[in-house]
């Protein structure tokens, strides 16, 4: 990978352009430095015309209606399935769920996947460093069905270690679910090769791609994984909705989630007739609006080339680290730039992550504070919490530049 | 960013006048925030009148945390319990003098939430001190 800005072929300025948010200030004269990506991106004016256009020109119900906004409607929220699908690599647009995010993929894929394949006695695999959200599903399936959960620990540098991950998939696992990449040591995982040594022992794959799909090329069939799962807003697109890719022959298996609406093709008294894919998972009146702001921030990405938006990102996190090291008391956790996605967490000196987060903030500079939702990841290294400052396509070399002279005045400040 | 972390909150989270443990002690009680980690304990001496003749706090947090438990820790000796129910956000916001966001606020408040609930028990907290 060439870690150099100047082999960049996005035209950042261009793209700041896109974002409207960015211009705006904090405080009189102090303008917005958001670093908190990793947390959530901001939208691009074409995601947020796009729902703004929905609303004001086509707003219906999708799929069951006749009339001409109805028709609309239904055409544009499935063809951003169509995109998401393209976007990932998958066969098929059936291979793609609307969800609210990555939490509730995975909890679906706890409840729906999990209760019918697993019984007490059987084991997952998980990693130490999971989110929350893809520890906490399968927790609950635990204290439910009696399975037991084993954890892939982590190298010094906050890699995956690849001698765990063998010896605990001698225990056979059921399934193994883990992330692409981490949101708090920014390390980007072998998923091909796990994802192989996985099904030679017999598991089933679930892939985290919550931070991966909005930074790096991602294609589902080149892996070979069986589910991903990942969400709109860290990917320049709306909250509150979210994907669940699977197998066709899993997801075909798979009891339904919630029942309702959309979920069904007829309803009697006695019973009813499951949908087809991915209708199935979809009961209720879905995220509609969101969902056609997704299709647009998945076009924004693909126009850029999602190789050109790595290579730059990972420019600036080189950078960002080489600058970082320079500054007494730093410490950053997780590997060398190569190796990891726009994302930088850090101590500083015994200054609590609050005090660093909160003073960089009255200079406009928007990072994160606490344990991301990665407890267990912190825990591993034995600290609380950090202080996170995350990229994203819009971020320049001087924006770094900024961040580290907010760094020496809170050290001035706390020094 | 004066504004923000004024002076005296960063010299009272450097130099706590009131940092230490009572023992024996007739009440003490911990807690921590659990978004962040922070944790607080405050030990009290009353006397038979119910007024608090002694205090301190121990524990770990941002600089508003600890700089709010050492100055409602300072400010109660002196006063009876029941004039310990009385406190609330606001005594805490003017103590420190500086305004606060939602999540900031909980930092600061930590503090009188373990007094309150060292005092009154959990279930009398009222719902602002439920961090
Ligand atoms: C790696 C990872 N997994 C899962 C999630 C959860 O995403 P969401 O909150 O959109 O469900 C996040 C977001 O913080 C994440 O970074």
């Amino acid at each position: 990978m060439d870690l150099s800005f100047e082999s960049t072929t996005l035209d950042i300025p261009a793209i700041r352009r896109d974002f409207p948010i960015l211009e705006r200030e904090t405080a009189p004269g102090v303008q917005l430095v958001y670093l908190d990506n990793a947390a959530t991106s901001q939208k691009p004016v074409q995601v947020i015309e796009s729902m703004d256009f929905y609303y004001r020109q086509m707003n219906a119900n999708i799929h069951r209606g006749i009339h001409c906004l109805a028709e609309e409607a239904t055409v544009a929220y499935e063809d951003a399935r169509k995109k998401i699908a393209s976007f990932i690599g998958a066969e098929s647009w059936r291979q793609i769920v609307f969800t609210r995010n990555t939490t509730e993929s995975l909890n679906l894929l706890a409840y729906s996947w999990g209760r019918a394949n697993l019984k007490a006695g059987d084991r997952i695999l998980l990693t130490e460093m999971e989110h929350h959200s893809n520890i906490v599903p399968w927790q609950m399936l635990a204290s439910e069905v009696g399975v037991t959960l084993d954890f892939v620990t982590l190298t010094d540098q906050g890699k995956l270690d690849q001698e765990s991950y063998a010896t605990l998939l001698e225990r056979e696992p059921k399934l193994v679910s883990f992330t692409q990449m981490s949101n708090m040591l920014g390390t980007i995982t072998p998923v091909a090769e796990m994802t192989e040594q996985a099904h030679r022992a017999g598991a089933v794959v679930i892939i985290d791609a919550a931070q991966s799909v909005p930074h790096m090329p991602v294609d589902v069939q080149e892996l070979g994984v069986d589910f991903m799962v990942f969400s709109a807003h860290k990917m320049l697109g709306p909250t509150g909705i979210g994907i669940l890719y699977g197998r066709k022959e899993l997801l075909q298996e798979m009891p339904p989630f919630l029942g309702g609406g959309d979920m069904i093709k007829r309803v009697q008294l006695g019973g009813f007739t499951m949908n087809d894919l991915p209708y199935k998972f979809e009961a209720g009146t879905p995220a509609i609006a969101e969902g056609i702001g997704f299709g647009e921030a998945v076009d924004y990405l693909a126009n850029l080339g999602m190789e050109a938006v790595h290579q730059y990102e990972q420019a600036l996190t080189a950078y960002a680290l080489e600058r970082l090291e320079e500054v007494p008391g730093i410490q950053v956790y997780g590997p060398e730039a190569e190796d990891k996605g726009g994302v930088l967490s850090f101590i500083y000196d015994d200054i609590h992550t609050h005090d660093v987060a909160h003073i960089l903030d009255s200079f406009g500079i928007a990072i994160r504070a606490g344990h991301h939702c990665a407890q267990p990841a912190h825990q591993h290294f034995d600290i609380d919490a950090t202080s996170r400052a995350s990229f994203y396509i819009y971020n320049v070399k001087e924006e770094v530049d900024q961040l580290i002279e907010g760094l020496y005045k809170v050290k001035e400040i706390f020094g | 960013m004066d504004d923000f972390y004024r002076e005296l909150i960063i010299d009272r989270y450097k130099n706590p006048q009131m940092r230490g443990e009572l023992d024996p002690h007739d009440y003490s009680y911990e807690d921590d925030n659990p978004l962040c980690g922070d944790e607080i304990r405050i030990d009290l001496r009353v006397d038979d009148d119910s007024r608090i003749t002694e205090a301190a706090f121990t524990g770990k947090g941002c600089a508003i945390s600890l700089a709010s438990a050492d100055l409602l820790v300072e400010s109660i000796v002196g006063k009876t319990l029941d004039e310990i129910k009385t406190l609330s956000k606001d005594d805490i916001i003017e103590m420190l003098g500086i305004e606060l966001g939602p999540v900031r606020l909980k930092c600061a408040l930590l503090s009188l939430k373990v007094l309150k609930a060292g005092v009154y028990g959990l279930d009398e907290l009222e719902e602002e001190l439920m961090i």
